[in-house]
């Protein structure tokens, strides 16, 4: 029976093993952390959503993105407005009475309903990342041209939100939500369902990014990283492929918005701006690019970090921060899953072959 | 072979460790339910000390306003703890930084509610903090303390709120400058909640009140070129210009005012965010005749000031100034204080109840809680910047002004907060 079950984890038997033990640990987690470290480790797991989506254009496309902010932010802002019209009941939400509009603008009004608006918060980040994917690789802009226009797009969507205060709630977002489908966030069953529900969707994002790596797809994706022009010569058509990656990239990315503002119960511009953007690359920079677990660990670890020194220094706490990014980009230049690699590869120098380790992990 | 499986091992082994590592930090904190409970929490997990939260952002493009407020919260808790505590208690502030950043205010404030049991939290600087913390407040019952002038049409009843609303600051100004400078005024104001709010209000006023309003511009948080702006107030040419411009805005804009040829005696300006701290920054030759409306001076006269400014800059320089915020942060934990010895308990409910009517000799001069509302009656100041850089006050309110956050009193703001 566990076996299985257990068949549905890819990979060696021990491998698997691993991983179930791992599964299960995870599962556990509620048992021992307060809700409110609970309630901060599913926002790390959220965010590594993001991670996972933002290393499978990144680590294996090749697309370095520094707009990953704006697909966030969208699937952010879709569920925040669902729940914000379920806060404000018969009434508009209350920042456009001050903002000077008396009835809900239209465009709203599909966020009344939680199917529509959990599928606009994937599908509305999908299709601009689509758009933006379509005519750029078409076009063949490239490398960092490419990461530039992400930095405009960046600038565009914020400023439109801020300027749009009526619609958007300008600089303050959108807050002041407290209960979804009448469980009140700050309850403990409700913050547990929600952990495994970030865990689950974790789950799947890392699966499906393992699938689509694994694939042919991922390989002409990872060909056209390493030499586009080779793969046009051998028939394919890379801005295919990479527009693909990127829209998966950002409906991830709208996804992780998403569970993002159940957790944290606020959405504003500032989230979708250039500094949490390069944060994001950071993530997946620091956990090992091209290495799908190691985004994973990348934004658990960093944004852990984050949290567990500023309350330990709340004064210095970012030139401790500082300190550990410089010794992690001279220490370790491909991240936290290099240095694991490198670590075996003394240990074992006899025993495995240097080809072995070269190799990326799925 | 051998080696993938022990780099997958040692991936598990990693990842356990991180899970592991999580759950003992969260052990070593006291294990508690959650919702609702924060309150009876506060008064039995306090034993020797009462811990409070200060939560201000100490690093981002806030820091330079906000750490002053921290310091002035430091300094009152350190003289109530000099003179014996509270409850016969020391306090303990616990500090936490905002960042900057509105997700981490929410995130540092369940921290401080759900963790440290705090009593209480003085922190916050902008609206947008402010509306990020006010769910967390009011989902565990905590209690905020909010230190600074903000636009009104809010009244939590988890949050005390200690700077001025629209009624004690901004409504006063304008009709003051409308009996005394001319009717003709133009709006200038950062792009972001609090001026559109308030120059909503002032739109309103102005129609009841005989103004007329000249011209109306918005620039980002943070904007440096105000060229085509003064071209504009050049071309409406208003008697008045009413700036909410916040933050590094007014540094460019005051200059640029300035190189354009236009004084205080062409124009009269008024500003809602420019403080004795902001001064030293622009540079007093700069903003000298210009006109603020706050609430306090560093050269009001009031004994309870010269005391506080003594102690001020004794603790952190003879450099530094004292300001509105930072004046209405030390207040806070006063009044705090004076709420917990008259309920007996630092539970949050009694505290609310004991709060109500509670009276304070401030440096400002006399507050009083308001009982409907908690906010605080302030007298309203209009005042000059000197060539030395401190305010010489050309009016005040006389009394102190019951605070209205959603200016009920008002019959032309009818509408306007709802």
């Amino acid at each position: 029976m566990i076996m299985n079950w257990m068949k549905l984890i890819p990979g060696s038997r021990t491998r698997r093993i691993v991983w179930a033990v791992l599964i299960l640990l995870l599962c556990m987690a509620p048992l021992f952390m307060t809700p409110f470290r609970l309630g901060l480790f599913t926002k790390f797991i959220a965010l590594a959503i993001l991670a996972v989506g933002l290393d499978l254009i990144w680590g294996y496309g090749g697309i370095l993105s520094l707009g990953h902010g704006v697909f966030f932010g969208l699937g952010a802002y879709a569920i925040a407005m669902y729940l914000k019209l379920e806060a404000s009941g018969s009434s508009i939400p209350d920042f456009m009475s001050w903002s000077g509009i008396n009835a809900l603008p239209f465009f709203w009004e599909p966020f009344r309903y939680f199917p529509v608006a959990f599928l606009l918060g994937i599908l509305i980040p999908a299709a601009l990342a689509l758009i933006l994917g379509y005519f750029t690789f078409r076009n063949r802009i490239v490398g960092v041209y490419f990461t530039i226009l992400t930095q405009a797009l960046v600038m565009i969507v914020v400023t439109l939100f801020v300027g749009k205060q009526e619609w958007t709630g300008g600089t303050n977002g959108l807050t002041g939500y407290r209960d979804i489908f009448g469980f009140a966030f700050q309850d403990s069953g409700t913050k547990i369902a929600l952990y495994f529900i970030t865990l689950a969707a974790l789950i799947i994002a890392y699966l499906l990014c393992r699938y689509i790596v694994n694939s042919r797809a991922g390989q002409v994706l990872e060909a056209s990283r390493d030499g586009e022009n080779r793969v046009r010569f051998l028939g394919y058509d890379p801005s295919r492929f990479k527009t693909f990656a990127f829209t998966v990239s950002g409906a991830l990315a709208g996804l992780s918005g998403m569970l993002f503002v159940l957790q944290v119960g606020i959405i504003s511009p500032s989230m979708m701006g250039i500094v949490p953007s390069i944060e994001m690359v950071l993530w997946v920079a620091l956990g090992g690019r091209g290495t799908l677990i190691g985004a994973i660990i990348g934004a658990v670890v960093l944004n852990a970090a984050k949290t567990g020194i500023s309350e330990a220094y709340p004064e210095g706490w970012l030139l401790v921060l500082g300190g550990l990014f410089v010794a992690v980009v001279v220490l370790m230049p491909s991240g936290l899953t290099g240095l694991w690699n490198r670590i075996v590869r003394i240990f074992y120098r006899q025993g495995g072959s240097e080809h072995a380790v070269i190799r990326k992990e799925g | 072979m051998r080696l993938r499986s022990l780099m997958t091992k040692g991936w598990a082994i990693s990842l356990v460790c991180m899970v592991l590592l999580s759950g003992c930090l969260s052990e070593k904190e006291p294990a508690t339910t959650t919702s609702g409970s924060n309150t009876q929490a506060a008064t039995e997990a306090s034993g020797e000390t009462i811990k409070v939260g200060i939560l201000h952002s100490l690093s981002g493009t806030m820091a330079i306003s906000e750490v002053s407020v921290k310091d002035a919260e430091l300094l009152a808790i350190e003289e109530i703890n000099a003179a014996g505590g509270v409850l016969g208690k020391q306090i303990e502030p616990i500090l936490e930084d905002g960042a900057s950043d509105w997700p981490t205010f929410a995130e540092k404030a369940g921290k401080l509610l759900q963790q440290n049991k705090v009593a209480a939290v003085f922190g916050g600087w902008t609206s947008a903090s402010r509306k990020a913390m006010l769910p967390v407040f009011e989902q565990n019952n905590g209690l905020l303390f909010y230190p600074v002038q903000y636009e009104g049409l809010e009244s939590s009843p988890n949050i005390f709120y200690t700077g001025a609303t629209t009624n004690q600051q901004i409504v006063p100004s304008v009709t003051w400058l409308l009996e005394n400078r001319g009717k003709k005024m133009f709006l200038l104001g950062s792009d972001y909640v609090f001026p559109r709010t308030a120059n909503k209000i002032i739109k309103a006023q102005l129609e009841a009140e005989g103004g007329q309003l000249v011209g109306e511009e918005y620039t980002p948080l943070g904007h440096t070129d105000y060229s085509t702006v003064i071209t504009k107030i050049k071309e409406a040419k208003p008697d008045i210009v009413y700036n909410t411009l916040n933050g590094d805005s007014n540094v460019a804009f005051f200059k640029q005012l300035k190189d354009a040829g236009i004084t205080s005696k062409d124009l009269t300006t008024l500003s809602v965010s420019v403080a004795e701290e902001e001064i030293r920054g622009i540079g007093a030759d700069i903003l000298e005749g210009h006109l603020a409306a706050w609430n306090y001076y560093q050269t009001t006269d009031t004994p309870e000031n010269k005391t506080f400014v003594e102690k001020y800059k004794a603790k952190y320089g003879s450099n530094r100034v004292t300001a509105d915020p930072i004046e209405a942060g030390y207040t806070a934990v006063y009044l705090w204080k004076a709420a917990v010895e008259k309920a007996g308990s630092t539970d949050v409910d009694k505290v609310k109840e004991a709060a109500k009517g509670i009276e304070f000799a401030a440096p400002e001069g006399k507050v009083t809680v308001d009982g409907d509302n908690q906010h605080i009656y302030k007298t309203v100041r209009i005042g000059e910047v000197g060539a030395d850089g401190q305010f010489k006050e050309l009016w005040n309110s006389g009394e102190p002004v019951k605070p209205d956050p959603y200016l009920k009193s008002y019959p032309w703001a009818a509408g306007l907060g709802e």
